[in-house]
This record gives structure tokens, sequence and C-alpha cells, in this order.
């Protein structure tokens, strides 16, 4: 199972729980401070992550439909 | 007219000496066709001189100045540069006064995010960088081409015009007491980032230039810090940016600093502005010592080489052929490579011992080792100066990161000059290294007894490392040898035996197989080293017919 594959398998109520989390950490870092808390934030999970190819997947997914 | 400014440069630790110019023999009428002509008195150009005089090939250097350069400028240089000067007879005189160190460090809002130390085998004879100024280097270098009959220097003569680039060289050149032209057999031009050679021949560079000017400056200054880099990112003083700071002999200290985006180079050098960065520098990392500015200039960031180093019989080393970001130590370093590498190649071409082809050879091995150190200086370039939106932001998290995320430190590696290996180089042949250097690759040096080191003893030859119990007795090798130096080409033996006692060059006792270990050598195989101690081809087992077709391609003869 790739790590995509599991991050799609996580339950609606656990990515619930994320997207209200990331929401709020969003409106803390504040205007000034969000992009840089957000660039932070993917580098953690990227090194957590621990695979190049599913972060580089998930980058181009990200890109799309801006 | 050329005149060169006879008055000494001003310094706080230097003393300049001045080299006054001197009629050439041309001026005087008299004719000579000199095998080579160096255009620029700099380390490379001086390294050149020396290394080709190890041959037995006489030189001219030319140098429009008549005193060393301004300021010191390269100030840091490598285990690999300093086994090259070795080989040209300053290296120890560069170490009385050298700063040697292998740690640097990575500040950012006061706190050590990263420590990086460079390895350092205790079989290298040499730290893995130097701190030493330029002036000292190319002081050295200068009396050691004094000491050398066959080096001709000729200060105040500045290069006019490339005459004649054909079956020969023709310049012209200009003096204080008027041009004259110089004939010579082939031209090497050392002659720096702004060459008049090149401009002269209308050659481009590829690459980068980078956004972004740095300011370097050196203070006199008395601070109880180890020798070690320090990288500071985001200061307060300076937001965003980078800076440097750099123990110098002498009690000097260089500064490195990005200026504000915007800032021209006349605005950074403009004294409040100058007096003030430095200081706010010094506050900041807690000094309160007085200091004196000796030194500064202004720089770009670069990566740039020109596609090939040959032209005819027109040769570029240095900054002359390749402009690189300096922080990382990668100008005087990468141009005492290339110096290295050109030496035996030509004064092989010169004496008939080596192939035209081996010229070429010089060209793809060093065009070839800047493109790799243009990558890769491309890494720490877009860290230390972002040059978009995107890197920026990347930067900044990871210096949020570094804070408590260690994870991130890696990608603070400052990346410095290294050797180069000549994996691709037309010159290998032989088998594939299961272990051990790889063909293209330096030698690894050997600590053989205390103060006394396996470099210590090579010179410029071809070498051939034999590993076996015993040394061997075989009338083959002899007749080898015999037969190469009759063509003229250098050539020695070393074996490495386990089955001896003590060292006896060049027979050396290796009874824990540690010598045979390092280079991956199993009994009976054999390596092959170039003058220049890359290694150009290894066998698990000797054969003479194999080694000598090796050193024929080695020696661009193979057809």
């Amino acid at each position: 199972m790739t790590e995509q594959s599991k991050a799609e398998a996580m339950a609606v109520a656990d990515l619930e729980q994320v997207y209200d989390a990331l929401a709020e950490a969003i409106d803390r870092a504040g205007e000034a401070h969000d992009r840089l808390f957000l660039t932070k934030l993917v580098l953690l999970l990227a090194n957590r992550c621990g695979d190049r190819q599913a972060v580089l997947e998930a980058i181009d997914a990200a890109l799309q439909d801006l | 007219m050329h005149t060169p400014d006879s008055s000494p440069r001003a310094s706080l630790y230097y003393d300049y000496k001045i080299h006054p110019f001197k009629p050439a023999p041309e001026q005087r009428g008299e004719q000579t066709r000199h095998p080579v002509a160096v255009v620029g008195a700099g380390p490379i150009g001086l390294a050149l001189a020396l290394d080709l005089a190890r041959y037995g090939v006489a030189s001219v250097v030319l140098e429009a100045d008549v005193q060393v350069s301004e300021g010191s400028r390269a100030i840091v240089f490598t285990r690999r540069s300093m086994e090259i000067l070795q080989q040209v007879g300053v290296a120890e005189r560069m170490m009385e006064d050298a700063l040697p160190w292998r740690s640097g460090n990575s500040i950012y809002r006061g706190q050590r995010v990263f420590r990086m130390e460079a390895p350092y085998d205790p079989d290298d004879r040499y730290q893995p960088m130097h701190n030493l100024q330029q002036q000292y280097l190319e002081q050295y270098l200068v009396e050691q081409c004094e000491q050398q009959s066959l080096i001709e220097l000729r200060w105040g003569t500045r290069f006019v015009e490339l005459l004649r680039n054909d079956d020969q060289v023709e310049l012209l050149l200009d003096t204080p007491e008027g041009e004259y032209s110089l004939q010579a057999d082939w031209l090497v031009a050392c002659d720096g980032a702004r060459s008049p050679v090149r401009s002269q021949l209308g050659l481009r560079m590829d690459g980068a230039s980078y956004t972004g000017n740095f300011v370097i400056a050196d203070i006199k200054i008395d601070i109880d810090l180890p020798t070690e880099r320090l990288a500071f990112f985001d200061p307060d003083w300076n937001p965003g940016n980078t800076v440097l700071m750099h123990r110098e002999p002498h009690g000097i200290w260089r500064l490195d600093y990005q200026l504000p985006a915007g800032e021209t180079p006349e605005q950074a050098l403009q004294p409040e502005s100058l007096y003030g960065r430095i200081q706010a520098q010094l506050d900041m990392v807690g000094i309160d010592a007085p200091w004196q500015l000796d030194w500064c200039s202004v720089y770009s960031a670069r990566a740039m080489t020109l596609p090939d180093y040959r032209h005819n019989r027109v040769l570029f080393a240095g900054d002359a052929a390749h402009m690189l970001p300096i922080f990382g130590v990668r100008g005087a370093n990468t141009g005492l490579q290339d110096s290295q590498n050109l030496a035996w190649k030509l004064a092989a071409r010169i004496q008939g011992w080596g192939g035209d082809v081996l010229l070429n050879s010089y060209s793809h091995e060093r065009v070839g080792a800047a493109r790799e150190i243009i990558e890769e200086a491309g890494k720490s370039t877009r860290f230390m100066t972002p040059p978009s939106n995107g890197y920026r932001l990347l930067r900044d998290a990871t210096l949020s990161l570094s804070l408590s995320q260690p994870f991130v430190g890696p990608l603070f590696h400052w990346r410095t000059s290294r050797a180069h290996d000549y994996l691709d180089s037309p010159l290998n042949s032989g088998d594939k290294a299961d272990n051990g250097p790889l063909t293209g690759a330096p030698l690894q040096n050997i600590r053989l007894a205390e103060s006394d080191y396996l470099f210590d003893h090579l010179g410029g030859a071809f070498y051939l490392m034999l590993f076996a119990e015993r040394p061997l007795d075989e009338p083959g090798l002899q007749l080898l040898q015999q037969r190469l130096q009759q063509e003229g080409v250098p050539f020695e033996i070393v074996q490495i035996c386990r089955d001896l006692e003590q060292n006896d060059w060049p027979l050396l006792a290796d009874p824990d197989g540690r010598i045979a270990a390092k280079y991956g050598a199993a009994d009976g195989s054999a390596l092959l080293a170039r003058p220049d101690q890359h290694l150009c081809a290894r066998w698990s087992q000797l054969d003479l017919d194999r080694v000598e077709k090796a050193i024929r391609i080695a020696l661009g003869k193979s057809n």
C-alpha cells in the first residue's frame, strides 16, 4: 500500500479533525506567517512520510486546478 | 604605454614588495620562441609554471602588475590544494602560517542549528581546510619561481593582443618601455575572472549569474574564537541574508555579507554603510574589541564555465576558464586542480611523450569538473541566496524548523571544493574497482611513519603500484621501465609488500595489509597512477602488456 493510498484511506472523522486543526493553525499563524507555516508543515510531513515519490506526487496533485 | 602602479599597496598586516619591470630580451631585439607563455602571475599561473618546470619545461610568466594581489582574496585552501602545492614546493612554507580547520557552524537566531566536521583521515598529511591570505601564497610561489632557472617572471607586462594562434602563438605585450611581441609554442591564460585573453578570443561562458551582491571585508581584530566556518542566517541587522566569518592568520578576520536587494556596490562600500554593518555583525556575536578595516570588495555569485578550455594553442585555467561561487572555497582550489591536470599533459605534448589529444582530455576532464562543481554550488547558492519566492520560502521554513527539528540540518551542508574524480576520462582503462579509489579518482595518501607520507615521495611521473606478498623479481618490469624512460615517459614502480620488515622506497612494507585494504587491492593486483596522482587503471592481476597499453591510452597515444 503506498503512502498516498494510506492517506486516502484515512477515516472521515480523522480527516475532519485534521481539516479543523489545519484551518485553526493557519488562522493562528496569521496572514503574515501562513505561507511559512504551511511550508514548514509540508517539510515535516514529508520527513515523517519518508517516501519521496509520494511527496512529489502530492505536490503535483496540489498544483492542479489552482 | 602600460604604467603599473608602483607604490606598494596598503595593508595592515602584509608588506608589499615591488618587483620592478625589467626590459625583456625581445625589447633589445633578441627573438626567442618560448615553449610556454603564461598570462597572469596569480596562484594558478605560478603553480603551473612551477609544475611545468618539474618536467623540465621552460615558461615565461607575464604579469601586468608589479606586486602580488591586493587584499586577501582566496583565503581557504583545501587538503587537495595543499597536496598540489606540496608538489610544487610551497606547502611547507604555507603551513608555517596557515590555520588548519575542519568544522563549520550554521547559526540562526543565536542558536547553532547545524555543525559539520569535514572528515579527516589520519593517513592524510593535511587537514581538510587551511586559511591563509592569497598574498602569502603568491609570495611563496614567486620566491619558488625565482629559484627556478626554467621560469622567467616578467612583471609590469600587460597582455594586449593575440596576434597569432596557428602553429605557434604570438602575443602583443605592453610595458613601461613600450610594446613588444613575444613568440611561444603555447599560451596558457591564467589571467583571472576578467581574462583579457578570453575577451580577445571573444569566448562566452555558459551558466548562471545569481542575483545578489556580497561584500567581503577583512578587519584587524582580536577575537577569541576557533578557526571554524561561521555562517549566520537571517541576522536581525541584515534580514533574510547570510553572513560568513572566517579567521585568517596575522590577526585578521574575514566578514562576508550579502547586500539587501537593489543596493549598488558603490552604496555598499560607503564608509558609513560598511562600518555600521561590520559593527552590527560584531555586536550580534557579542564582540566589543576595537577593529580596523584592512580591505574590502564587492562580488556577485556566478556559476559559469567556458565550454572548452582549449582553443588550438591557447589553454585556459582558473578563473579565466570558470567563475564559481566563492562561498564553497571553489575559486583558487578548483584552479589549482586545473593547473595540476594541465602541467603534465602540456609537458608530455611538448616533449613528445604524450599525444596532442592529451590536451583535449585536459578540457574534457576539467570542464566536467567545473560543471559538477556548478551543479553542487547551485544547491548551496540556492540556500544562501534564494533566487525566487519559492526558494526563499523553503529556506525560511528550513531556518524556522532548524531550531527544533534536527532533520533539516543537512540542508545547511556547505559542500566545499573537493578533488574531482575523472570517472569518464578517455585516459582511463583497466578493470573495474570493487573497493578502494575508483579509476579516475585521486590516490589516497598513506602515513608511512612520523611525518612521512606516500605523497611526499611522489614526483611528476606515472606510478605503477604493485601489491604482493614480497617484491616481484620480474625482468619484464625493468624492461618496461627502461623502454618507457627511453621514450621520455617518466615512469616509476612502487611495490607494497606484506612480507617486508621496513620501508625502503620504492618498496613499502605493509605487514598488516593496511595499505592494500585502503586501495582495495588484493595480492597480485596493480594500480597505475598518472603524474597528477589520479588513478588511470587498475588490474586484479598484473599483466605487463596491459600496463603498457594503459600507459599509451593515458598518454593519448593509443592510436
